[in-house]
């Protein structure tokens, strides 16, 4: 996976900014995240894409969320959601059923249950999609990183035959 | 037969809409609904504008208000009987015979359902819903049979609604104690059944291992399809062996049963889910709007496509066919 390869060779910190650019227009985009979240704002979440060397700790807190690019998680988490990255990013948009990912075993959860239903249960709400708007503020370049983007998660054929395309 | 379909969330409310929802059922965000999940559920304006959007839609909205009112606080259900009148509610859909009395006498013009939460299997107990509260439609318990289903509903005045797809209950709705037991709070009461809150789920030699409390609840070997951690289908030692006691963790799928629910006279049919995401409210509801078209149409009915949506990834007819032990 080309984006594997990536991940395990260059610096994490560019990605970082990136990312928590990111994480602050969808904040103001889809403010009502936080309010589904309640208290939950105040967690540590750990997401973990199983097949990257990569991971990320997210804070949602409502006036500054904030996102960390790291190797491995760290042990002073909340919660933690593993599975394949494209499992990750069909749940943010609505592709996949959570529930349905967690019967199939495509992906794995401990920790604050809390926490991580609220996490769910807000982003499906939300109906952000985490591709399409991470790249936004690249304007007339959007599109076309968002198709890259798209290629190197994985298409929904692909995912079918992972298995968790039965899952939704 | 009517579509009633389930929405945890504003967002799922408008998918289940646009896949061909009859009607929606939700509830407010809080303990007078069974489904009080964290991160789920409706604010008082969220459902007024989502009751708008389904009517645009020609769609109705029954609102949940479905647990049974605690003693010292029944104010909180009475305002959220009125909140969902004053949002413009299809119906309500109640459990508690305090709220139904509520409702009758505070609202008579506000059309009644009795929830499944009532345990009403019987024409006798639906019958003092119907004359007491003018009921007009009782959702069944998942305990009945077919023929059952067909007898009930010669007998009473008021439509039926049964279970289609989704997550099966031990046959105590409105009456199971276990995650009380196990937690100190249960979906009569406060509208979870196994809480979040006191769920644990940990890796122990290659086993998924799921906890309620202080109950182990099951042990997963790798690539075994997993179940919700409930108590009713935990997976125990006894001395005669480790298995399921209550009930297998498997969905209730009656596509198959649906020429037989139409003749039976049953007049709605009711998905569960309102926990799950939109991914599931969307094609559940596809599938199954596609499943009446083609009952209508007197063509072949597809099966068995939703099983990567069940729990533990399989399904049962469950009590319709009581072909079980």
């Amino acid at each position: 996976m080309p984006l594997a390869l990536a991940a395990r060779v260059l610096p994490l910190l560019p990605l970082q900014v990136l990312l928590n650019i990111c994480l602050g227009e969808i904040r103001s985009r889809h403010p009502r995240i936080f309010d589904r979240l309640g208290s939950n704002t105040g967690k540590r979440y750990g997401l973990e894409p199983t097949d990257l060397p990569i991971a990320f700790v997210l804070e949602p807190r409502r006036m500054n969320p904030r996102i960390t690019v790291v190797r491995s998680l760290p042990s002073n988490l909340d919660a933690r959601i593993a599975g394949p990255l494209s499992a990750l990013i069909g749940m943010t948009d609505g592709s996949y059923d959570g529930d349905a990912l967690f019967f199939s075993r495509d992906i794995h959860v401990d920790g604050d249950m809390e926490a991580v239903v609220a996490l769910r249960n807000a982003i499906d709400d939300s109906r952000v999609d985490f591709l399409s708007e991470s790249v936004l503020w690249l304007g007339p370049l959007a599109a076309p990183i968002e198709r890259i983007l798209r290629s190197i998660v994985g298409s929904p054929s692909a995912r079918e035959e992972m298995g968790v395309g039965r899952g939704g | 037969m009517e579509l009633i379909c389930p929405a945890g969330t504003p967002s799922a409310l408008r998918d289940a809409v646009a896949a061909g929802a009859d009607a929606v059922y939700c509830g407010f965000a809080d303990e007078t609904n069974a489904r009080n999940f964290p991160g789920l559920n409706f604010s008082r304006s969220e459902m007024a504008e989502s009751i708008a959007h389904a009517h645009q839609a020609g769609v109705k909205v029954l609102v949940a208000i479905n647990t049974f009112a605690r003693a010292g606080a029944v104010n909180i259900w009475h305002s959220a009987v009125d909140d969902a009148v004053d949002a413009g509610a299809d119906a309500v859909i109640v459990a508690d015979v305090g709220v139904m009395d509520y409702v009758a006498r505070t609202h008579p013009q506000q059309r009644l359902h009795v929830s499944v939460q009532a345990a009403a299997a019987n024409p006798d107990a639906i019958r003092f819903y119907v004359d007491r509260f003018n009921a007009k439609r009782v959702v069944l318990p998942r305990v009945l049979s077919v023929p059952e289903i067909a007898a009930i509903g010669k007998e009473v005045n008021c439509e039926t609604e049964v279970f289609i797809f989704g997550g099966l209950c031990v046959m105590e709705e409105g009456r199971c104690s276990l995650s009380s037991y196990a937690t100190g709070k249960s979906p009569n009461m406060d509208g979870v059944c196994s809480p979040a809150s006191h769920i644990q789920y940990r890796e122990e030699n290659g086993m998924l291992v799921s906890r309620l409390g202080e109950f182990t609840i099951n042990k997963f070997a790798a690539g075994e399809a997993a179940a919700y951690p409930t108590l009713c289908k935990g997976r125990y030692q006894t001395s005669e062996g480790s298995g399921y006691l209550f009930e297998d963790p498997t969905s209730l799928d009656a596509t198959t049963m649906l020429p037989e629910l139409k003749n039976a006279g049953v007049c709605a049919l009711k998905i569960e889910g309102r926990q799950r995401g939109r991914a599931y409210i969307e094609r559940v509801v596809r599938t199954f709007r596609q499943a009446l078209r083609a009952l209508d149409a007197g063509q072949p009915i597809p099966t068995d496509e939703l099983r990567g949506l069940s729990e533990g990834q399989s399904t049962t007819t469950g009590a319709y066919k009581k072909t079980w032990r």
